[in-house]
C-alpha cells in the first residue's frame, strides 16, 4: 500500500509529446480540488504550484500532515476564496507527490525510473495539467495564477492555450531563468549528485537517498528565498542554546540550526530526483527564446486580462524582471496590471501572510469575476 | 467628484481607447470606465494606491509616468490624460512628448501659477505664494516647474502642438480659452484644461 493511494489522480491515457521528443501516455496526474464547480462552470482557477509544492495547497496534506503550501492565500473566505471559486491543482510531472515523475515505476523494468525519466519542461508540465481540464469538461478557466515557478506555468499556460483563461495572475516570476537562478539551481544539484548515496540516480533501487545532499541543496535555495533583511532580523548573530562560541563546525549560530532543521525536515517530503527534474525545467524555461526574442508574441494571440505581482524585497525573481513581463504586454496592447507590493520577506512573500499582498490578489479576482459576471447580463 | 474631472470626462468621446497617467486612487478612471469607455487603464506611481485601484476593479499599472511610458506604442491610446501632475515631472517637456507620442490626442490640467492670489501672495508677502490650490511649502512641494495659463500655452505653440480645446475653472465655473482673453483668464483662472494634439 502506497502513501499516494487515497490521493485524487487522472490517468492520462493520451499521448502526451514532451520537449525532448519522447512521447508519453498512461500517465498520473495526481490532483486536487477546492470549492465546488458551479453550473456554469465559469468559476474555475487552476493554480499551479512551485518547486517544491505539490497539489495540496490549501487544508492539511494528507500525506505530510502540514498544512497546504498557500494556506495564507486560499480558502474559504482567503483571497482565492473557495466559497466561491473551484481551485484545481495539480502535483506537476516530474513531481513526488502522485503524479509521474522520477519515482514512479518504470513498467518494462520493474524499478523507479530514477534518471532514466525523461527531462521534462515547464512546458511538458502545463500541457500535461491541461488534461484535466478536459476531464473536469471545463473550456474557460476564470483564473491561472501560481507564484514562482507556478508564475512561470502561468506564462506558458496563456502562451500555449491563448483563449482558455480569462484572467491570469503570474507571482514572483520571470520568462526566462536568469544566469543566477540556473547557478543556484546548479548549486542544489551538485549537492544532490555528490552524496554517495545518489548513486547516478538509481538510490531507490537499494532503499537509500541522498539525504545530505538534498538537505543542502534545500539549505541554500531556502536562504535565495529570504531577502538579507529578513534574515537579519530573525537571526542576526544570535547562539543556538549557547552563551558563547563553542570553537567548533557545531551549529553555533540559530541561521545554521535553521536551515539544517528545513534541510531535515525536506528531505522526508522531497525526492532527490524530482528537486534535479524540476530544477532543470525551470532553468530550461525561456518564452523569449521560444517566441523569437520577442516576449509579446508570447501573448499576442491572447484576450486574458493580467495581473503582475511582484515583492521589493525579491531578489531571486525580482520586480525587474516581472516589470519585463508587463512591458512585454503593454507593448501589444494588452489588458495588464502590475503592483510590486512591499514586503521584507523576500521571494518567499507570497506563500506567506503579507495582508497587502493577500487583499490586492483577493481584490482583483473578486472584482474581475464580478465585471465578467456583469457583461454577460 | 472634483469639477475638473467632470470636464475632463466630457472631453473624451465613448468607448475610446484611454490612458490615465498618474491616476491616483482612480477616481476619474473609475468615473469614465462607468460612463464613458470600458477601454481605459491607468499608470500610477503610488503603491498604495494602486491598491486602491485594484480593489475598484480597475486595470492599472504601478509605474512612473517619467520612465515607464516607453512601453506603450506609438498612438496607441485615443486619449491620455495628465491631471495637474506636469509640474511635478524633473523634465515636463519629455512627458509631454511622450503623452503625444502614446496618445492621438492627450488631456493636460494645470494649476494656474498666474492666478492673482498667487501675484498677489509674491507681490505683497514677499514669500512663495501658497493657496488652496497649491498648499505646499517651498521647501516640500512635490511641483518642481510651476507654470501658468499663458506659459504653457507658449509652450505648446513653440512645439507646434496644437489646441483643439482650451479650458479655464474659475471658482468652479468652466470657461473658453483664447488668443483674445489669455492674459485675463491667466489672471483669473485656477485650472488650466487643455485638450492637445501633435
Amino acid at each position: 500500500m502506497s502513501k499516494f493511494d487515497n490521493i485524487k489522480k487522472l490517468i492520462v491515457k493520451d499521448q502526451l509529446k514532451l520537449d525532448c521528443g519522447q512521447i508519453i501516455s498512461d500517465f498520473p496526474i495526481a490532483y486536487e480540488t477546492y470549492g465546488k464547480l458551479n453550473l456554469k462552470k465559469d468559476n474555475a482557477i487552476l493554480v499551479f504550484h512551485a518547486l517544491t509544492g505539490d497539489q495540496f495547497a490549501s487544508d492539511i496534506n494528507p500525506v505530510t500532515k502540514k498544512d497546504g503550501w498557500w494556506k495564507y492565500a486560499l480558502g474559504a473566505g482567503k483571497a482565492i476564496d473557495t466559497n466561491r471559486y473551484f481551485v484545481i491543482c495539480a502535483n506537476v510531472l516530474g513531481g513526488c507527490m502522485g503524479s509521474f515523475g522520477p519515482s514512479s515505476l518504470n513498467r518494462t523494468t520493474g524499478k523507479s525510473y530514477g534518471n532514466d525519466f525523461p527531462v521534462i519542461t515547464i512546458n511538458d508540465m502545463v500541457n500535461a495539467q491541461y488534461f484535466l481540464l478536459k476531464h473536469f469538461q471545463i473550456n474557460k478557466l476564470f483564473c491561472v495564477t501560481g507564484g514562482s515557478m507556478g508564475g512561470m506555468q502561468v506564462l506558458q499556460f496563456v502562451a500555449n492555450y491563448p483563449n482558455i483563461a480569462q484572467t491570469a495572475v503570474p507571482i514572483a516570476c520571470t520568462s526566462n531563468h536568469s544566469a543566477q537562478n540556473i547557478g543556484l539551481n546548479e548549486l542544489g544539484r551538485q549537492a544532490i549528485m555528490a552524496d554517495a548515496n545518489w548513486q547516478n540516480g538509481k538510490y531507490k533501487e537499494s532503499d537509500s537517498s541522498p539525504d545530505k545532499g538534498l538537505s543542502v541543496a534545500r539549505m541554500a535555495a531556502h536562504i535565495s528565498y529570504l531577502s538579507k533583511e529578513a534574515l537579519q532580523e530573525k537571526f542576526g548573530r544570535k547562539l543556538q542554546e549557547r552563551d558563547d562560541l563553542k570553537f567548533s563546525f557545531d551549529a553555533d549560530f540559530q541561521i545554521e540550526s535553521y536551515l539544517r532543521h528545513q534541510g531535515s525536515v525536506f528531505v522526508d517530503r522531497f525526492d532527490a530526483n524530482s528537486y534535479l527534474y524540476i530544477t532543470r525545467a525551470m532553468d530550461y524555461f525561456d518564452l523569449n527564446k521560444k517566441f523569437g526574442g520577442n516576449l509579446s508574441k508570447a501573448f499576442e494571440k491572447s484576450k486574458t486580462k493580467f495581473f503582475i505581482i511582484s515583492f521589493t524585497s525579491d531578489w531571486l525573481y525580482p520586480s525587474s524582471e516581472n516589470k519585463e513581463i508587463v512591458i512585454a504586454l503593454n507593448s501589444i496592447g494588452a489588458d495588464v496590471g502590475y503592483v510590486e507590493i512591499e514586503s521584507d520577506k523576500g521571494h518567499d512573500s507570497f506563500l506567506l501572510n503579507v495582508p497587502d499582498f493577500l487583499q490586492t490578489l483577493g481584490n482583483f479576482l473578486n472584482k474581475s469575476y464580478e465585471r465578467i459576471n456583469e457583461k454577460r447580463i | 467628484m472634483k469639477k475638473e474631472f467632470k470636464i475632463i470626462a466630457d472631453l473624451i468621446q465613448k468607448n475610446s481607447r484611454v490612458l490615465d497617467v498618474g491616476c491616483g486612487d482612480g477616481e476619474l478612471t473609475s468615473f469614465i470606465l462607468s460612463n464613458i469607455s470600458k477601454d481605459i487603464r491607468g499608470i500610477e506611481i503610488s503603491k498604495t494606491n494602486v491598491q486602491k485601484c485594484i480593489s475598484k476593479g480597475l486595470t492599472v499599472i504601478e509605474g512612473d509616468a517619467e520612465k515607464d511610458l516607453f512601453q506603450f506604442p506609438d498612438l496607441s491610446f485615443d486619449f491620455v490624460i495628465l491631471s495637474q501632475t506636469l509640474q511635478a515631472f524633473l523634465n515636463p517637456e519629455k512627458v509631454l512628448d511622450e503623452l503625444l507620442r502614446v496618445g492621438k490626442k492627450a488631456i493636460v490640467t494645470i494649476p494656474n501659477f498666474g492666478h492673482w492670489r498667487v501675484r498677489l501672495n509674491l507681490l505683497f508677502k514677499g514669500t512663495m505664494p501658497i493657496t488652496k490650490a497649491l498648499p505646499h511649502k517651498w521647501y516640500d512641494t512635490p511641483n518642481l516647474h510651476m507654470c501658468t495659463i499663458k506659459d504653457f500655452s507658449n509652450f505648446c505653440d513653440n512645439k507646434q502642438i496644437n489646441f483643439i480645446k482650451s479650458l479655464a475653472l474659475s471658482n468652479e465655473k468652466v470657461l473658453n480659452i483664447s488668443k483674445s482673453n489669455l492674459s485675463v483668464r491667466n489672471f483669473f483662472s485656477d485650472v488650466g484644461i487643455f485638450l492637445i494634439e501633435k
